[in-house]
């Protein structure tokens, strides 16, 4: 354990209870507990919650890599014996339904175009928003900003019911289209949110300087405010994709009828009930799933995390 | 597209300018978060005073006479109460053990370590990972036939059986003499989510602590503070804002969320909360109007939910 050592002295053995007028001392006994005790559990602590979010993970992937005969025969197992490892799990959920798989391939097709086309339209439609909500005072910009605050917040299964008989009437549901269209209402909100607080870290006399110079604000805009903060713009993208490409509610009422537009969400899932597909093969689909998301996000993670939590410091 | 006015002989101000630019920019945003936010929400209102199956909803005029059948239906035969007790029990549990684990995993990783921020990294996974995958390996290693945790229950622990964990909706449990009711799946879903949320609480909560002073910290540990008083008096007062915020922010989430009990247990077991019975409405039932009244209940809930958010922003300075 290579904990930093606070100061105070050094006691061995275990000391009995001290009497009350002793605590007030600097490095007492009891400080010397209480430091002791707290080294130990923050290391408890750290590895309790490692392997609590590690092995979930880690037992995906085994379990995508072992045969289902073999996970039946050992249900307890951890390794992988190498007489063991095969990829035919990932062979079988990549392959079209046509060739006998289970046609993640397609699915996965799906996905990356709903989540790339949101991903793109919610951008050029939010950037210029949320500079106008960082720098430009205009009229109702307030309640504007409470809008989009609720939109952000109100959830998706209260949005459901409307949007579902909405899009039936006017022949959108069943469509990737219609998906589209409410993963940019999902995720213009959030993307206005982020992008806000990034442009407002750029210093307004540098705006102004540009002003001077004879830029228009949408010059402004276009030459100085968004190539500074471009690696952000990037970061709101991928919150983006991750949002649509993990979204399930909304896939499920539009698209569940038709299979060959299903997303990986949606086709796991909906796999997932059946008895006849081996649970190894849905594994790998749940790899398939989660490996692009992990990969993204852990890329840029801490321009995200910076962003979503941006403001918390000020207590 | 900002600096050409119509009439030449007044020339606008900077600041008229800007304004005008301000909501030719915001327009689209404001159009798409009309048509495909607001407009349906209130249309869900409509509708939830309408008699309206899911066959008609092609073709069913939307300006068709109104009633209160819907609400007679959604708050009859007490499942309405039924399904918001559960719900609140799961929201009160899970923000409770997301924002617990949450803290604890914050103050763990304050100081520096080597390997910190793949602990960091790590911490975050089960937020970041998409819901369908995580809910089926939790059903996979919850699953009484050849999951690993009953396996390693009965061969390390001695269970006498293996525990339905997602499908029993209540058991007994004798401790110290006396018998105790464990609603199973609501407390395994409960579960669930203290671990899939509390990578957020850890988020906010460390970047609070980042941004804490040195200076009180250090001035307590003069004045002979212990660690655990000087987190008592000194750090906790100085998060409980962020932690107000995240209680409140989970809670709304928390108490409309549908993905991770639909896919958990698909709201059997004792585990039905509220939008799960929006979801039976509209796919079992077959009944949109009866759906849109029960969702609206929750928006109401919302509602109120979102005042206090509202207002403890505001207390907190943040700008609107």
């Amino acid at each position: 354990m290579s904990a930093p050592t606070t100061p105070g002295t050094q006691t061995s053995s275990v000391p009995a209870p001290r009497p009350p007028e002793v605590q007030r001392v600097r490095g007492s006994r009891r400080h010397e507990i209480e430091r002791r005790s707290l080294r130990i559990l923050r290391w408890v602590v750290i590895i309790g919650l490692l392997i609590v979010t590690l092995l979930p993970f880690y037992y995906m992937v085994l379990l995508s890599l072992r045969p289902i005969e073999a996970l039946l025969r050992n249900p307890s197992s951890l390794i992988i014996p190498p007489a063991e490892f095969t990829l035919s799990s990932y062979q079988q959920v990549l392959t079209s339904t046509a060739a006998g798989g289970q046609g993640f391939g397609r699915f996965i097709a799906n996905s990356a175009l709903v989540a790339v086309s949101a991903v793109i339209i919610s951008l050029i439609v939010a950037v210029p928003g949320a500079y106008a909500i960082a720098r430009l005072p205009f009229f109702g910009h307030r309640q504007v900003n409470a809008l989009f605050l609720a939109a952000y917040l109100f959830p998706a299964i209260v949005m459901a019911i409307p949007l579902f008989v909405l899009f039936t009437r006017v022949g959108l549901r069943g469509s990737l289209v219609g998906l589209v269209l409410v993963y940019i209402a999902q995720t213009v909100p959030v993307a206005i949110y982020m992008l806000r607080n990034y442009l407002d870290t750029v210093p307004v006399a540098v705006e102004e300087a540009g002003l001077v110079d004879g830029l228009t604000r949408i010059g402004v805009l276009r030459r100085i405010s968004l190539p500074l903060v471009m690696p952000s713009i990037m970061a709101t993208g991928l919150f983006i994709f991750m949002i649509a490409w993990n979204e399930f509610l909304f896939a499920l009422l539009f698209l569940v009828e038709r299979r060959e537009s299903w997303t990986v969400s949606l086709g796991l899932s909906q796999l997932s009930g059946s008895a006849e597909i081996p649970t190894t093969v849905l594994m790998a689909g749940s790899v398939v799933l989660t490996l692009p998301i992990l990969i993204l996000f852990f890329s840029t993670e801490r321009l995200l995390t910076g962003g979503l939590t941006a403001g918390a410091e000020k207590g | 597209m900002s600096a050409l006015p119509l009439r030449p002989p007044r020339r606008r101000t900077l600041a008229q300018r800007d304004a005008r630019t301000g909501i030719a920019l915001m327009s689209p945003t404001l159009i798409i978060v009309l048509a495909v936010v607001v407009v349906p929400l209130l249309w869900s209102i409509l509708i939830a005073f309408q008699q309206l199956k899911l066959l008609e909803i092609g073709t069913a005029n939307p300006f068709r006479s109104l009633t209160l059948a819907n609400f007679e239906r959604v708050f009859a035969s007490g499942g309405l109460w039924a399904s918001l007790g559960t719900t609140l029990i799961y929201t009160a549990g899970s923000v409770l053990l997301s924002i617990g684990i949450g803290l604890l995993a914050a103050m763990a990783v304050r100081r520096p370590f080597r390997g910190r921020n793949f602990v960091r990294a790590a911490f975050l996974l089960p937020y970041v990972a998409p819901v369908v995958a995580v809910t089926f390996v939790w059903r996979t290693m919850l699953n009484p036939q050849f999951g690993i945790v009953n396996e390693v229950g009965q061969s390390t622990f001695g269970w006498a059986d293996p525990i339905p964990f997602l499908s029993e909706a209540q058991r007994t449990v004798e401790f110290l003499g006396a018998q105790f009711p464990i609603p199973t799946a609501l407390l395994t879903a409960i579960a669930f989510e203290g671990w899939r949320y509390f990578p957020f609480a850890f988020l906010f909560l460390m970047a609070r602590l980042e941004a804490l002073s040195a200076e009180s910290e250090e001035a307590a540990l003069v004045d002979g503070a212990s660690p655990l008083q000087t987190f008592r008096y000194i750090i906790l007062p100085q998060l409980m804002p962020v932690i107000a915020l995240l209680a409140v922010l989970r809670t709304i989430w928390t108490f409309n969320e549908f993905d991770d009990i639909f896919l958990l247990t698909g709201g059997a077991a004792g585990t039905g909360v509220a939008s799960v019975r929006v979801y039976e409405f509209l796919t079992v039932q077959r009944n949109v109007g009866a759906a849109a009244a029960q969702s609206l209940v929750l928006a109401v809930v919302l509602v109120l939910m979102l005042a206090v958010y509202l207002y403890l922003m505001r207390r907190r300075g943040e700008r609107l």
